[in-house]
């Protein structure tokens, strides 16, 4: 008897809970049940607006977004080990769009062409041609969207160059003097003296670009198919010449006008620095433009100005090595004399899918980025400093309103969009390395190279023969003849 | 066969009786016991350490579908040891100034003279031999380190790893003694400073980096007044090679103090007391009790303590990782931080390789380290007491 009681109750129990769950939430949503795991790096940027809209979106459609977040140094790494043996532990990714070479050729990305074309909400035309070329499109096919639109500026505090009645900076020398002239006052109003110029310069971070910005104007003069990084017919670096050279001598320049630490500084560093007042220049994405408004943080609102990269009055020969004046002939692009090659360095964090998880899944993935990426979302979250998100669709460089709202005064809103869209218009834009394993050769050998540079290991022309040995050895492991029909396919040479 | 003695003789034919099967069982039962978890450790050490030894010979490539893993012979070691990343491990070498030659012709002397007593003292074949290789890792690292200081000489990792474990220990160790010294006598308060001195170990080394990079920063945190006040606001420990490295040491030697700290008091707390007793009777000053009685009380500690304190020491990376990224350059960064950012460069060949540089060395340091310590004659004794 005891026996069918306890049975009784079991059966009992069990209905009660089985009944329980029946009775779930009153809405039943379009992913319910479904977990997509989203990876980033560690941010705060770029995995804060991820994290903020998570729930909204759960609340739309069910799906539950877990944003895993994996330090910068070790994305790259993490991410393609994931993919190559098989594990999957990521749904999506936030990631560099330039690594997108290296997932989509063993087929790890999934190709969202045609969701892309047939999504309404996402306005796929409103997003800069740059940014679909670009950071979305490989091989004619879309894989990623585009959250995000990357170009490195050079920003100065319009009040103290006001001031001093110096004019923002056209060449790297303008920048260097201006520094000088800063370096050791008090710009900050609290009696401490301050810095002239604040970089990041930090080893295994995000500071191997902002050499790349300073080389950009040295090294390509003749439009964006003249390519940065190397020889467009042999696949030498540019790197062992006169002009890497003497974009490094200018790098190592700015470091005697900085903070004492700068080489250990990364871009969190620097542009806490910066808005808080301490520093009259600095180089860095369209972040700074944002995080100067954020009432919480800035010291500098509306005391920031923008400007397209500086260049150079001389230029590389590519045939001779050597340095030569910009004319007609060298500069075709030259404003009043002076080569400028506004970098789109990175290209802006994009999302993409893991071509290997169910159906189910990738659906509220693509969901997910698109519903991140609409204008409704984007557009205000560009606007807001810490996402890390940069301007990228045309309706958020032409809408002037969106800036105001946010807190930038008009003239602000003007000078800021008006330094990008210089960069993203200008023909002489350089695009960054977008060929097998570019990870490789930017974060690996050069981040290295200028790091000892940086710290007096290695002397210039030192550092210039090793990023070159660096870069032929790999090269020479992936095969020439590939790296070159890659480079050529991205700079959109036949 | 078994026997119930003190049963009743009827009980000894059922004994004799007794089925193989059982005492086959018996003689079976600790290894099939064992075995699973001997197996497990297999699985899990063993068997990974045999794979990388083969990983450390080949490359390591992802390709579309997995991973391919080309054997390459010792090609990995080559290029750490002479080819393109020698300046990484080993550093970078300079012809060695005249100072330097005085500095190694002392260091020779002092190793051929110890050589000598060894033979003198009446050493075995396999001492000798096992002294000669220390005396001859000692030259060369005595080379290393000259070569390595001179004008334009950089210190690679092997030399900076090497740098922090016998720096770094020496200093923990003296700090522990220190401290045990004054926790073992009867001042007020001792039982609170013996837990405030013991809490530094507890914290993750993570946060000991980060509180170190909070309070070396001279520019922004809590400490940049002070900093600022004794005139440091430009100087940043990070950005010189040896102000990295001290920052480092810093850091180290304040998380593992405390681990020497406790043993040796317990050592010491150890030691005979009527020893002590009686020296003090006798009139014998402090320095004469410890040198007499406390240290060679501790003695045998000591060797452990210091032992596994070295094993732990040479793997150090996450306070050059945090505190300065290995920078600047590469001048804080040990063999264990080498091994990690090249493998997040994708060269998995190399790493590994470099992981059995460090576990060649570590096993060499230790060996000797054993070795020549535990030959410290109690024929001493022996003949004392004659």
């Amino acid at each position: 008897m005891k026996q069918w009681k306890r049975l009784g109750l079991a059966v009992a129990l069990s209905a009660a809970c089985g009944a329980l769950g029946m009775a779930g939430p009153a809405a039943a949503g379009k992913y319910d049940g479904v977990t997509v795991n989203v990876v980033t790096f560690t941010g705060p940027q770029i995995a804060e607006p991820l994290q903020r809209r998570a729930p909204d979106f759960q609340k739309l459609t069910g799906a539950k977004i877990n944003v895993i977040t994996v330090p910068f140094s070790d994305f790259y790494t993490k991410l393609l080990s994931d993919f190559a043996t098989g594990t999957n532990s990521y749904d999506a990714a936030v990631f560099a769009p330039q690594w997108m070479v290296d997932f989509i050729e063993p087929g790890y990305l999934q190709d969202i062409t045609a969701q892309v074309k047939s999504d309404a909400a996402l306005k796929w035309d409103d997003i800069g041609p740059f940014f679909r070329d670009f950071s979305a499109t490989y091989n004619g096919k879309v894989y990623t969207i585009p959250l995000d639109g990357d170009f490195q500026m050079v920003y100065y505090r319009s009040d103290l160059l006001k001031q001093a009645n110096m004019a923002p900076p056209k060449t790297w020398d303008d920048y260097i003097a201006i520094a000088k002239a800063f370096q050791g006052k008090d710009l900050d109003g609290d009696g401490k003296p301050d810095y002239g110029s604040c970089i990041a310069k930090k080893r295994s971070a995000q500071s191997y670009w902002m050499v790349l910005s300073v080389a950009g104007g040295f090294l390509q003069s003749k439009g964006t198919g003249q390519g940065l990084f190397f020889d467009t017919d042999t696949m030498a670096p540019l790197v062992n010449n006169e002009a890497f050279k003497a974009a490094l001598k200018v790098y190592v320049e700015t470091t005697k006008y900085a903070p004492p630490d700068e080489i250990n500084l990364d871009v969190g560093d620097t542009r806490a620095l910066f808005t808080s007042g301490r520093c009259a220049l600095t180089l860095d994405w369209g972040d700074i433009g944002t995080l100067a408004i954020d009432p919480t943080t800035s010291k500098v609102n509306d005391k920031v100005g923008a400007v397209v990269l500086p260049g150079s009055p001389k230029v590389l020969d590519r045939a001779s090595g050597k340095l030569v004046d910009c004319t007609k002939d060298t500069c075709p692009y030259a404003i009043d004399g002076i080569n400028h090659a506004p970098f789109a360095a990175f290209g802006g964090w994009s999302g993409a899918i893991n071509a290997a998880k169910d159906q189910k899944i990738k659906d509220a993935a693509y969901d997910f980025l698109s519903y991140m990426s609409q204008p409704e979302q984007a557009n205000v979250d560009v606007t807001i400093g810490k996402t890390g998100f940069n301007p990228y669709r045309v309706s958020q460089f032409e809408n002037l309103d969106l800036w105001i709202k946010a807190g930038m005064s008009k003239a602000a809103a003007e000078n800021y969009l008006g330094a990008i869209k210089d960069s993203l218009n200008s023909p002489n834009m350089v695009l960054d390395l977008r060929v097998p394993q570019n990870q490789r050769y930017e974060q690996v050998v050069l981040d290295t190279a200028v790091a000892r540079l940086l710290a007096g290991e290695l002397d210039i022309d030192k550092t210039a023969a090793e990023i070159e040995t660096g870069w032929n050895e790999a090269t020479e492991e992936l095969g020439k003849d590939a790296q070159l029909k890659a480079y050529r396919a991205a700079l959109g040479l036949k | 066969m078994q026997y119930d003695v003190a049963a009743a003789p009827g009980r000894l034919i059922e004994a004799r009786r007794r089925p193989e099967f059982t005492s086959w069982a018996d003689r079976v039962a600790p290894a099939a016991f064992i075995m699973p978890a001997v197996l497990t450790i297999l699985a899990l050490s063993i068997f990974p350490l045999i794979v990388s030894v083969y990983l450390s010979l080949a490359r390591i490539k992802f390709e579309k579908g997995g991973v391919t893993v080309t054997f390459i012979g010792l090609l990995n070691y080559k290029k750490l040891l002479f080819g393109s990343q020698q300046f990484h491990l080993i550093g970078t070498l300079m012809p060695i100034t005249p100072l330097g030659w005085v500095f190694q012709a002392i260091v020779a002397g002092l190793l051929i003279l110890w050589l000598v007593t060894a033979v003198r003292r009446g050493a075995g074949v396999l001492g000798l031999v096992g002294r000669l290789l220390v005396a001859v890792a000692a030259i060369a690292l005595a080379l290393l380190f000259t070569s390595a200081g001179a004008e334009g000489g950089q210190l690679g990792t092997i030399g900076v790893t090497l740098t922090y474990v016998v720096i770094g220990v020496c200093v923990q160790y003296g700090l522990g003694l220190a401290l045990a010294m004054l926790c073992v006598q009867n001042l007020r308060g001792r039982g609170f400073f013996r837990v405030v001195f013991f809490l530094p170990m507890m914290i993750t080394p993570v946060g000991v980096a980060y509180t170190f990079r909070m309070l070396t920063d001279t520019t922004k945190g809590p400490f940049s007044p002070i900093w600022q006040g004794l005139g440091l606001s430009d100087f940043a420990w990070a950005a010189t090679a040896w102000g990295a490295r001290v920052a480092v040491m810093i850091g180290d030697a304040w998380q593992w103090t405390p681990f020497m700290f406790i043993v040796l008091l317990a050592a010491i707390e150890g030691q005979p007391r009527e020893q002590v007793e009686a020296a003090h009777v006798d009139g014998a000053n402090h320095w004469q009790i410890f040198r007499f009685i406390t240290w060679p009380a501790i003695m045998p500690v000591t060797i452990t303590l210091i032992l596994i304190r070295v094993i732990e020491a040479f793997k150090i990376v996450d306070l050059p990782n945090v505190l300065t990224n290995g920078g600047p350059g590469i001048a804080s960064e040990s063999m264990t931080l080498h091994a990690y950012s090249t493998w997040r460069a994708l060269d998995i060949g190399g790493s590994a390789a470099i992981a059995y540089m460090l576990l060649f060395i570590v096993t060499f340091f230790c060996t000797a380290f054993v070795n020549l310590v535990r030959t410290r004659p109690p024929a001493r004794a022996a003949g004392a007491q004659r």
